[in-house]
């Protein structure tokens, strides 16, 4: 008959709070052990991520990038990332921890990171920083985007011809002129085979939340649009319209195994090309600040894997409008162009420059609904 | 087989022993978990528990992330001695936010330092009334505090969300929810500079003895505990219990508020959709690791602290998935909560008899 | 009159409005089984006194196990088998903390919580990517095909109408049968019960044994019908919904089944209007199920004796037989 003496269980846990003392004192030492390689260090590239790499979308693409710089530099560098890090008083710890453990280029995935960033990169000059979708630059802290309404544009060509109700659909995001530009694109490029087309849209105010893109996609199949686009993070969208028997395009990522019989198209970002650009001139010293606005022609944007019950004059034009886009020959946004109210936002002929696009507050005609607030 | 006794008074060797098995619990299993995972188990204690201590910067960013969890904290104390379960700090937190960012938003380039006092008291006000809509509709309507407080932190985003969303929105934003920075003239006071530990701390530690000598020392914090502890000896020796509820939830909430200004017009210098970080949740853990005890729950967040940037670090330089804070913290809750058994009842061995 | 394929174009929107609506109440019927099956656990948990805050965590944890289990045998019953099985485990280490170590009940079920959201996420990572097998479309033959009706009602998953025959059945058992007086009885007073030769720690664990295996299987639904993928935090606060549903229905089968449509249909309700070009702000919308919850409780509340006829009276007290 045992009873678990109380000093002898504080005696044991006293002997184990000090050996794990030891352990980790030990383990310390080791670390400040000097690095073996005498070679060239090879160039420490971070990656700081908003959402997590698995989410088939927005975070997948910059990891897949990541990936693809790997194998383009090889051995001259190391890459290493963080997700998951939310928009908040975190993120610029982060940043600082990054900068502090040698990483000499460091990217911020997102919008909100941009006054941490900033922040940090006035502490750490010799460190280059690039922001995804952000505004504000230093002198080494540059922006990047990708031109997604090029991707919107061409699967609207393809909705327009492959809808039965004339009604598309799009699941939003943040009502930021971003996301308004795509859904303005979409309609634009349907409307360019079908001139009847409507866009409903349903707005969920996140970036990645896939029970609610679940449900939103389903109020928008319910009002009658069967072909529905996104401008969120995951594959909820596709799946929906996979399982309700309607069509609908991959976004940011290919995500034609999410809805074999529903995928019309997958309208990518390709982040590879740029991020090799970007280490590459870090590594020949040649990283100058910037403001860079990847699309089509720059391999940043792609339409892939076009479904093949696909009209072949649509496939066709598609391919026009990609060559189109890389040779210059082709603008999207070339008045007229109507607003919803049906007043010309842009005159005839007249090509939108990137301050115009980047400022767009309006629907234009087509388009279902009033932008929120 | 074991069986559970109670002892005829609870062990005082417990009481302190209690969270240190805890932790040690806590500790095995993490490094089980670490093995598990392939990972080399000292450099992962490492980054818990050495790591966010090891230089000044790093102790910066730890008081950075452990003041908002022991103000809160604090105020639950108060609060859950009262015998008062106040569910939701997060809510209050996230108002007191809303409020002090509001008077923020109020100045312009010519206001003086003074408007961060303004700034202060106001996210104190707008956690305590967050807070008296719990106490009043317990008081009136005798709702149970647990489930009133909670509801009120999903209705607490919704205002912020409808504020940054809407009327509050930067004009120059390019439409994205979030308020204008604040200006530079808001900003908490740091401490000292190249370091982001404000007056916060300063506050935080004077509010660790202001409530130890209201618990421990005067009349009122006397009555309080005891209608917590033994409601009814409270109402036979005449104590309110109205004014303790009150009491419990305006501290509390403006605990909770006090840390909402502290963070928005801190750190974050401006009001987005993402301020909930659930702190208000976190805190009520740290209260009770703490023992709701002033002293104990300034050890209690510097610990919660060191798992939130020890798993930070773990995924930034060993790979580890973030999602390990969140498994630890819930661990050391309930290791703790189990060996908390020990101070009341004793394990004991009976043989044979069933 | 303007006609369109020959039938009038005003007729023919009212019918498409009429469709949408129809089309309304199945996604309603939908979501709302997954709030109804987590909150009939949780009803049975406090129908006994004990209050459990860990649903959340219990939901993401079955998703989990659910997916994974769909994912690697291809069968949804495997998939919501395991839901339940990691609901019950679950449910039973808090009721080993809370009913025989008398562990305090809300920072327990916290915990549970925290450590639920965490170690799913943590489990979960390798799953992220993976898909499964195609999804049934079900719909009951004949009935379905009721035009307007059949949309709206005859379309579902099984379980949707199994949580409607399971209220019934539930009713019946708390309020038709002994141990269903039983279970209320050691929820109203488990010292009368006690004195009654009832072993009230035993009756309580199981009830949140069962009650967590229920939790378990809504959040298999999620994972496997509703959404079927898994990403983590997918829940995404329903269990917190259902807790307050719980309260919302003063803790009667029925009227949880009725405010499972309604909260659930909020959601939807909110789309479908933004869908219709109707403006409102989401955020209103989002709070009212909240802000219901709230108003029921003070109406419920105000009165001691309404309290006592509807509240569970020993709900969240320990129980320490004094033997």
């Amino acid at each position: 008959m045992t009873v678990l003496n109380k000093r002898s269980i504080l005696k044991i846990a006293a002997i184990s709070l000090v050996t794990a003392a030891a352990l980790v004192a030990c383990g310390k030492k080791e670390e400040a052990k000097p690095a073996a390689a005498p070679k060239a260090e090879p160039l420490k590239v971070a990656f700081v991520y908003v959402g997590p790499v698995g989410d088939g979308g927005w975070t997948f693409a910059h990891d897949n990038a990541r990936k693809e710089l790997e194998k383009q530099f090889g051995d001259k560098i190391v890459t290493t990332f963080v997700e998951k890090v939310p928009e908040s008083a975190d993120a610029e710890r982060n940043f600082r921890d990054l900068a502090s453990q040698g990483n000499k280029v460091i990217f911020g995935t997102t919008f909100g990171y941009m006054d941490p960033m900033l922040k940090v990169a006035a502490d750490n000059k010799e460190i280059k920083f690039e922001h995804a979708t952000g505004y504000k630059t230093a002198d080494n802290l540059r922006t990047y985007d990708s031109r997604t309404y090029e991707g919107a544009y061409m699967a609207g060509v393809i909705a327009g011809k492959m809808t039965k109700t004339n009604t598309l659909g799009v699941v939003a995001s943040i009502p930021i002129p971003e996301v308004i530009r795509n859904i303005n694109t979409f309609t634009m490029g349907a409307q360019s085979v079908n001139p009847k087309v409507k866009t409903k849209v349903v707005w969920i105010n996140e970036w990645f939340n896939p029970p609610k893109e679940t449900e939103a996609a389903t109020a928008l199949i319910n009002g009658g649009a069967d072909v529905l686009m996104q401008n969120t993070d995951s594959s909820a969208v596709l799946q929906t319209a996979e399982k309700m028997g309607k069509r609908a395009f991959g976004w940011d990522s290919d995500m034609t195994a999410y809805g074999p019989k529903a995928h019309l198209g997958s309208a990518v970002i390709n982040w590879a090309p740029y991020y090799i650009k970007s280490v590459g001139e870090a590594l020949d010293g040649k990283w100058t600040t910037g403001q860079s606005w990847w699309g089509v022609k720059e391999g940043a944007i792609d339409m892939v894997n076009v479904a093949t019950d696909v009209p072949d004059d649509i496939k066709k034009r598609v391919d026009e409008i990609k060559a189109g886009l890389k040779d210059g020959s082709f603008n999207i946004w070339k008045g007229p162009i109507v607003g919803q109210d049906g007043k010309e936002v842009l005159a005839k002929d007249v090509v939108a420059d990137d301050k115009f696009l980047g400022g767009i507050k309006f629907y234009v005609k087509g388009v279902e609904g009033k932008v929120p607030n | 087989m074991l069986k559970l006794e109670r002892r005829p008074e609870a062990s005082e060797r417990w009481r302190y022993g209690s969270p240190l098995l805890a932790l040690l619990i806590t500790v095995a299993l993490g490094i089980g978990l670490f093995v598990l995972l392939g990972k080399d188990p000292v450099r992962g204690l490492q980054m818990f528990f050495w790591e966010p201590l090891k230089s000044a910067y790093a102790l910066g960013e730890l008081m950075v992330k452990a003041t908002p969890l022991l103000i809160i904290a604090l105020g639950l104390a108060v609060c859950f001695r009262s015998n008062v379960w106040n569910i939701g700090a997060e809510g209050q937190f996230v108002i007191g936010a809303v409020a002090a960012g509001g008077v923020a938003l109020l100045a312009d380039k010519e206001t003086g330092r003074w408007i961060v006092v303004a700034v202060i008291l106001a996210g104190v006000a707008g956690g305590m009334f967050w807070a008296a809509i719990t106490a009043w509709l317990k008081d009136k309507f005798h709702a149970n505090e647990i489930l009133v407080s909670l509801m009120l932190v999903y209705v607490a985003d919704m205002v912020l969300g409808y504020l940054v969303y809407g009327p509050w929105k930067d004009p120059a934003g390019y439409n994205f929810p979030q308020t204008k920075s604040f200006e530079a003239v808001t900003q908490i006071p740091r401490l000292m500079s190249g370091s982001r530990v404000s007056v916060g701390l300063i506050l935080a530690l004077v509010g660790v003895a202001a409530v130890w000598v209201f618990l421990f020392r005067t009349r009122s914090g006397f009555v309080q505990q005891v209608g917590g502890l033994a409601p009814s000896a409270a109402r036979y020796a005449g104590f309110s219990s109205r004014k303790a509820l009150w009491l419990a939830l305006l501290t509390s909430g403006g605990a909770a508020g006090l840390t909402g200004a502290l963070e928005v017009a801190g750190p974050i210098g401006q009001l987005t959709p993402y301020i909930p970080s659930g702190y208000g949740f976190a805190a009520i853990i740290v209260a009770y690791v703490g023992r709701l005890h002033p002293v104990g729950i300034v050890f209690s967040a510097v610990l919660m602290s060191m798992f939130y940037i020890g798993g930070e670090l773990a995924q930034s330089r060993m790979g580890l998935p973030k999602s390990i804070t969140g498994v630890f913290q819930g661990l050391l809750l309930f290791s703790l909560l189990a060996c908390d058994t020990l101070v009341a009842y004793r394990l004991r061995w009976q043989s044979g008899r069933a | 009159m303007r006609h369109i394929g020959g039938i009038p174009i005003a007729l023919a929107e009212r019918e498409g409005l009429m469709e949408s609506y129809a089309l309304l109440i199945a996604a309603t019927l939908n979501a709302g089984t997954v709030l109804a099956i987590a909150a009939l656990g949780l009803l049975i948990n406090e129908k006994v006194g004990v209050v459990n805050l860990g649903a959340e965590g219990m939901m993401l944890c079955a998703a989990i196990a659910g997916f994974a289990a769909v994912v690697h045998t291809g069968s949804d019953l495997a998939g919501f088998l395991a839901g339940m099985g990691a609901g019950a485990l679950l449910g039973a280490i808090f009721g080993v903390m809370v009913i025989y170590l008398g562990t305090n009940q809300y920072a327990t079920g916290l915990a549970l919580s925290l450590f639920g959201v965490g170690f799913s996420a943590f489990v979960g990572i390798s799953y992220v990517q993976e898909k499964l097998p195609p999804r049934t479309q079900f719909e009951i033959p004949f009935l379905a095909d009721i035009p307007l009706v059949g949309a709206a009602f005859f379309k579902q998953h099984p379980l949707v109408y199994g949580v409607i025959a399971y209220v019934l059945a539930l009713i019946w058992f708390l309020y038709k049968t002994r141990t269903g007086l039983v279970l209320r009885s050691v929820g109203e007073s488990p010292e009368s019960a006690h004195a009654l030769g009832y072993s009230v720690r035993r009756i309580r664990f199981l009830a949140v044994m069962v009650g967590g295996a229920l939790c378990g299987l809504s959040g298999a639904y999620i994972s496997v019908v509703y959404t079927p993928l898994w990403v983590e935090g997918m829940v995404a606060g329903k269990g917190w919904i259902a807790l307050a549903l719980t309260t919302f229905a003063t803790w009667r089968p029925a009227r949880i089944l009725l405010g499972a449509y309604l909260f659930g249909g909020v959601t939807m309700l909110q789309f479908h209007l933004q869908g219709l070009g109707v403006q409102v702000p989401s955020q209103f919308l989002s709070a009212l199920p909240y802000l219901a919850t709230i108003v029921v409780l003070a109406l419920i509340s105000r009165n001691p004796a309404w309290i006592r006829v509807n509240m569970p009276a020993s709900l969240g007290k320990p129980f320490h037989p004094s033997s």
